[in-house]
């Protein structure tokens, strides 16, 4: 058997073979274990009622008031859990129409979003449209690569937030997508939108080295992947071309993934990748187990999804 | 650093990564385990009563304004009742050539030379009687916007070409398509005139069918595209504001002899 195989050559240990032989959970050592719940939403597009019983395969699902009830008693379950939106939280109902985003900026605080990045649409009502529901939003937006200075939205938006949770240090960065040609220059305005992978080598340096962060997520608008244009930057393409980052949360293309994707890292490592659809009809939930044993060399992580 | 990286797949649905790691990275903490779920917003999960009663106010009001009057549609139109050219399919393509051209020429000096939009696009019927905002949003549930692209003559013969074979009630305005009683083209004008194939010709649609939708392929062959920014729901709001009564037309825009 391969699988044999591949044990006696590797001087591992013997913890992996009970893994790959018995349960998985039988890998969690007794040793201090942490959960650490990251639950995500992308491409909510202002949609805060449930859709009705004739909207084909929409029908009966999504809505703020059902969402707000699951995190809670996820957040029961685990207090250690961050809440995390992708962008296009704008754009797709009349609430937004009417009130701007208003609406959707006070549920998401009462929701206890953590931080959001910043999609497209965002940009709907222009920047100063953005900039104005700001008050609304008790959540911090992240965007490293839309470079603000030369707007309102100056100081508004970091590159990244540090979260801690229960020890577990938790580095959070934001992507946008290019913004020419999707958006009117007459919207985002001065925005300056710079190179994803260059901006990505810059976080993860800074959140693995210098911050020396557990965990480290992007929050990405770019979109999941583009097929007729496979060079095209996107989840996946920055996936393979970056290092350290463990997590990326994905929007844009409003990508119905069942389960997260995983790709290789340009060091051969994992890196999860996840889109929920869009319309807030479902949430993504990665939970992420870390320990403390220090005395193993070999280390090794399973991904279930 | 990574020695090694196995991946079994113990069935379907578990994907099981095993990374063999050097343990050079850090030594608080150790990521053990990742598990990855989606969970479905339904019906079964109980609605949130302070979320509930938070947003009551909000929609009530927008509900009113939905349901405010633009106007009165003297009959009830669906996109089925037509074969080459339907009377709400009509109205859609002719409020976007009355309402965006203006806008366009504002920005541009030049003139929308004619409008396709496309059959599916019209998602619900115009009921007889009030017109409101929200009939408008029920028309045109979708984000799609106005473009304008640029299209060469002979392009816009690729795009005749299209139509004469899809066989369908795309919306069009500005531009007459005449068949034989075999489907073949008798004729096809835009604004009465022939079209010429080194002509550039102004064509409005919607940024999906711009971007290949229902296999428009032909807009990818346009040289220029102006984004107006204007949404197809904003078209017909804007149009049904201007307009008190509603009386859509099946006309000769597109026909077969036969």
């Amino acid at each position: 058997m391969r699988r044999r195989d591949f044990l006696r050559q590797s001087s591992a240990s013997a913890t992996l073979l009970s893994l790959s032989s018995l349960s998985l959970t039988s890998f969690v050592p007794e040793t201090d274990s942490r959960q650490i719940t990251i639950l995500h939403t992308n491409d909510v597009h202002s949609h805060i009622d449930a859709f009705g019983p004739e909207s084909g395969r929409n029908s009966n699902k999504g809505g703020v008031a059902r969402r707000a009830s699951l995190i809670q008693s996820l957040r029961e379950q685990n207090p250690n859990t961050l809440l995390l939106d992708a962008g296009d939280i704008f754009q797709g109902t009349p609430y937004f129409n009417y009130y701007g985003g208003e609406l959707e900026f006070k549920l998401m605080s009462m929701l206890k979003y953590d931080l959001a990045t910043i999609g497209n649409h965002d940009f709907d009502n222009g920047i100063e449209g953005l900039y104005k529901q700001l008050p609304h939003a008790n959540f911090e937006f992240v965007s490293a690569n839309y470079d603000f200075s030369k707007t309102v939205m100056n100081e508004h938006v970091k590159p990244y937030k540090i979260f801690k949770k229960n020890g577990i240090k938790i580095g959070v960065f934001g992507l946008g997508i290019e913004l020419n040609g999707l958006v009117l220059k007459k919207q985002y305005k001065e925005t300056v939108y710079r190179d994803p992978i260059e901006i990505s080598q810059d976080m993860s340096r800074i959140l693995k080295e210098d911050e020396q962060c557990d965990l480290i997520i992007c929050l990405s608008h770019l979109g999941h992947y583009y097929k007729k244009d496979p060079n095209k930057i996107s989840d996946v393409v920055l996936a393979r071309a970056t290092k350290h980052i463990d997590l990326i949360i994905g929007g844009h293309t409003h990508t119905f993934l069942k389960k997260p994707i995983i790709e290789k890292n340009i060091l051969g490592e994992n890196v999860l990748i996840n889109q929920v659809g869009c319309y807030g009809l479902y949430m993504g939930k990665i939970d992420f187990f870390f320990d403390s044993n220090k005395s193993k060399k070999v280390r090794g992580t399973t991904i279930l999804v | 650093m990574v020695l090694k990286n196995h991946i079994l797949i113990k069935n379907k649905l578990i994907l099981v990564g095993l990374v063999l790691c050097f343990f050079s990275c850090k030594d608080n903490f150790h990521l053990n385990k990742i598990e990855g779920s989606r969970l479905e917003i339904n019906s079964q999960i109980k609605e949130d009563s302070l979320i509930n009663n938070f947003m009551e106010p909000y929609r009530l009001n927008v509900n009113k304004n939905l349901d405010s009057v633009l106007a009165f549609s003297i009959d009830t139109y669906s996109k089925n009742d037509g074969e080459l050219n339907t009377a709400i399919g009509n109205l859609m393509a002719d409020a976007v050539f009355k309402e965006a051209n203006p806008i366009f020429k504002s920005k541009t000096q030049e003139s929308i030379d004619f409008v396709l939009l496309n059959h599916g696009g019209i998602r619900s019927i115009l009921p007889k009687g009030p017109v409101t905002t929200r009939s408008a949003y029920q028309l045109m549930p979708f984000e799609n916007s106005v473009v304008v692209a640029k299209l060469k003559g002979i392009v816009v013969k690729e795009l005749v070409n299209y139509l004469q074979y899809a066989k369908r009630a795309h919306p069009i305005s500005g531009l007459t398509i005449k068949l034989d009683k075999d489907s073949q083209l008798l004729e096809a004008k835009i604004h009465g005139e022939i079209i010429n194939d080194d002509h550039y010709y102004n064509v409005a649609t919607n940024d999906y069918l711009y971007n290949g939708g229902d296999n428009m392929s032909f807009f990818q062959k346009s040289d220029t595209l102006h984004i107006l920014n204007y949404k197809i729901r904003n078209v017909l709001i804007d149009y049904f504001s201007k307009n008190d009564t509603i009386r859509p037309m099946i006309d000769q825009r597109f026909i077969r002899i036969n």
